[in-house]
């Protein structure tokens, strides 16, 4: 019997959007508020999972063809890398500095390295998340 | 600020996420590693002499001040330990080189034993409880994927029970970390050590102190230690002599740390639980060795003998045992190392894991028997290889604390490591020889180098106790006088 999944591929096509909206959000306000890098990396990393799941892996990876264990790596670099510039700069490990620009759209807006140091965090756990789940999916 | 302190952990972590991306180029893994590998014994032999001259350096992450922050903080204790876990995982890389295969070459082989690399140095240069715990996991988690990588059926068995066990044993030191935190409100090694010797320990912290006991136990393989044989003996030689050389010794440095630094004041209590512990690790171990015919079980038998042993020289707790114990604990990761590789090499050479099965090989593979003879004899105690200044300082130790029990148990443990190695040795070296000359597998010279390398290093430690000694003393007068560490910590 072909399972008819018409309302939840319309749902998710829709769902998938705010949920990304929301990861983003959570990522930026976590510099002083819950979220950051962890979380948000999590939330989109679900956003990913619904994808995989309404419709079928082969799909979505022809359209999103990253290698996700090369996307941890990645992320896993730059979260070090940004705690081993200050090796280079001669100030304690994991420094990090903050400082305010002004910039065209945003206006006078804080800037913080901690934010790469997130990113990086953010795209590790979206690939080792995405990593786990499909590789539990190709066992069935 | 000493940045030079993290690099034993940052190097490895980076040539390891850096190998990720160079997964097909099997000689980029293979030199960058060792490289990394190299680098971290030379930052740690550096630092090591800094110790000496400057006394012990720390490094505050993000330039947090303690008790704020988390921090590093490297004393001769950790360094010597740094510094051996480099060589020996130098030594292990250039066997894997010969004998891993492709196979798990590709699959990220490498990136893991650097990271479990990072994780152990971790673990030895944290100065917060709880970045230890994370430094555990770092470890923990490398090694679980180094134990079933391969994914061979007594392979995948073992690798549930270990997994399962050290997972149980993980949410215990969390809920331990937990407990403590709840009674004095800081994570600090030093700064937990300063209220604890202002408020008294009391029964409650005790209480903790012996569930920390417990998580150790069960990681080091004291007493607990029902998980280690079977874990240690299904991954490759290079895999297996990595586990014994390096990761019982960090639950070992846990507990040191523990009950040097934090819960010294009711040796009454909680000495007294680590001697009985060790003394049934030490009966345990011993039967458990001469009880088998597998050589991979006779050899896992014999690191939870060490585990016992050196653990002696913490429940006596004079100055001398203590000296003792680190020069045990070095001596140990090099010789148990060598161990399971000469070990791994006969089983892949005669393709039997069972003694007697085995026989007349020191014809055909001289330079590995007396590489095995050799580290029989420095795990025996017998002088002047290095085994030897460990034991005698460690009976000194029990001695002068009155642990004549203890003492009896240690001596007579020794013995039944010699028998128990003897056995192989008759067995599997001595005898008529079976295979004829055609049939011989020719020994590769990337087998034979590494166990003739750590059994020159355990020679040098023997001859060179000379050189080894300022360093030990020093290592051995901080876990004595606890108050250098906080002071290193607290005051500067």
């Amino acid at each position: 019997m072909k399972i008819n999944d018409v309302i939840l591929q319309t749902v998710t096509k829709i769902v998938v959007f705010i949920i990304l909206t929301m990861a983003v959000y959570l990522f930026i306000s976590g510099h002083n508020s819950p979220g950051g890098g962890f979380i948000g990396g999590l939330v989109l990393a679900s956003a990913l999972v619904l994808l995989f799941l309404a419709f079928d892996t082969e799909t979505i990876m022809k359209r999103i063809p990253l290698d996700f264990k090369m996307v941890a790596a990645v992320g896993a670099f730059i979260a070090v890398a940004t705690g081993a510039a200050s090796l280079f700069l001669d100030i304690p490990f994991l420094s990090h500095a903050y400082s305010y620009f002004n910039l065209p759209v945003f206006g006078k807006t804080g800037l913080a390295t901690v934010t790469i140091f997130e990113l990086g965090v953010a795209l590790g756990v979206v690939g080792v998340v995405v990593t786990i789940i499909l590789s539990i999916s190709e066992d069935v | 600020m000493n940045n030079i302190l993290v690099l034993p952990v940052v190097i490895p972590v980076l040539a390891g996420i850096i190998l990720v991306f160079f997964r097909s180029y099997i000689q980029i893994q293979r030199w960058l590693s060792l490289a990394a590998v190299l680098s971290v014994t030379g930052v740690s032999l550096y630092m090591l002499n800094i110790i000496q001259n400057e006394g012990i350096i720390r490094l505050d992450f993000g330039n947090w001040q303690p008790p704020f922050g988390i921090l590093f903080v490297g004393d001769s204790f950790s360094l010597l330990l740094v510094l051996t876990t480099s060589l020996v995982a130098a030594v292990c890389l250039i066997y894997a080189f010969y004998s891993i295969g492709e196979k798990r070459e590709r699959m990220f082989f490498y990136p893991f034993v650097l990271l479990m690399v990072a994780g152990v140095n971790g673990s030895f240069l944290t100065g917060d409880l709880f970045n230890l715990y994370v430094c555990f996991e770092v470890m923990l988690l490398a090694s679980y994927a180094l134990i079933t990588l391969g994914g061979t059926k007594p392979q995948l068995r073992e690798s549930i029970k270990y997994v399962a066990i050290n997972v149980l044993s993980s949410w215990f030191f969390l809920v331990a970390i937990a407990y403590l935190y709840g009674t004095l409100g800081t994570l600090n090694m030093a700064h937990l050590s300063e209220r604890i010797a202002e408020a008294g320990q009391t029964p409650l912290l005790t209480v903790i102190s012996i569930l920390f006991l417990l998580v150790f136990g069960l990681k080091a393989g004291l007493l607990l230690y029902f998980w280690l044989p079977g874990s240690y003996s299904v991954p490759p030689a290079a895999v297996a002599a990595l586990f014994g050389g390096l990761l019982t010794k960090v639950g070992i440095y846990a507990m040191f740390r523990m009950f040097t630094l934090l819960f010294y004041h009711e040796p009454g209590i909680t000495h007294t639980f680590i001697g009985i512990m060790a003394g049934i690790t030490l009966i345990g171990g011993s039967f458990g060795a001469i009880a088998y015919k597998d050589i991979r079980q006779i050899v896992s038998f014999n690191v939870v003998i060490a585990v016992g042993f050196i653990l002696v020289g913490l429940a006596v707790a004079t100055p001398s045992a203590f000296e003792g114990a680190i020069y045990y604990l070095v001596h140990d990761m090099l010789v148990k190392a060598a161990l399971f590789l000469i070990a791994g090499s006969m089983v892949a050479l005669t393709g039997t894991t069972m003694i007697d099965r085995m026989s007349g090989l020191i014809r055909h593979y001289p330079v590995l028997g007396w590489s095995f003879f050799v580290i029989m004899l420095a795990l025996a105690g017998i002088p002047p290889l290095s085994g030897f200044m460990g034991k005698i300082l460690i009976g000194q130790g029990a001695v002068e604390g009155g642990a004549y029990i203890l003492l009896a148990l240690s001596l007579i443990s020794s013995i039944f490591v010699l028998y128990s190695l003897l056995r192989i040795f008759l067995n599997c070296f001595w005898g008529e020889s079976t295979t004829s000359e055609e049939e011989v597998v020719p020994l590769s010279k990337g087998w034979l180098i590494p166990c003739v390398l750590l059994t020159a290093a355990s020679i040098g430690l023997g001859l060179g106790a000379e050189f080894v000694s300022p360093y030990v003393a020093d290592a051995a007068r901080t876990l004595t006088n606890p108050y250098i560490y906080i002071d290193a910590v607290m005051n500067k």
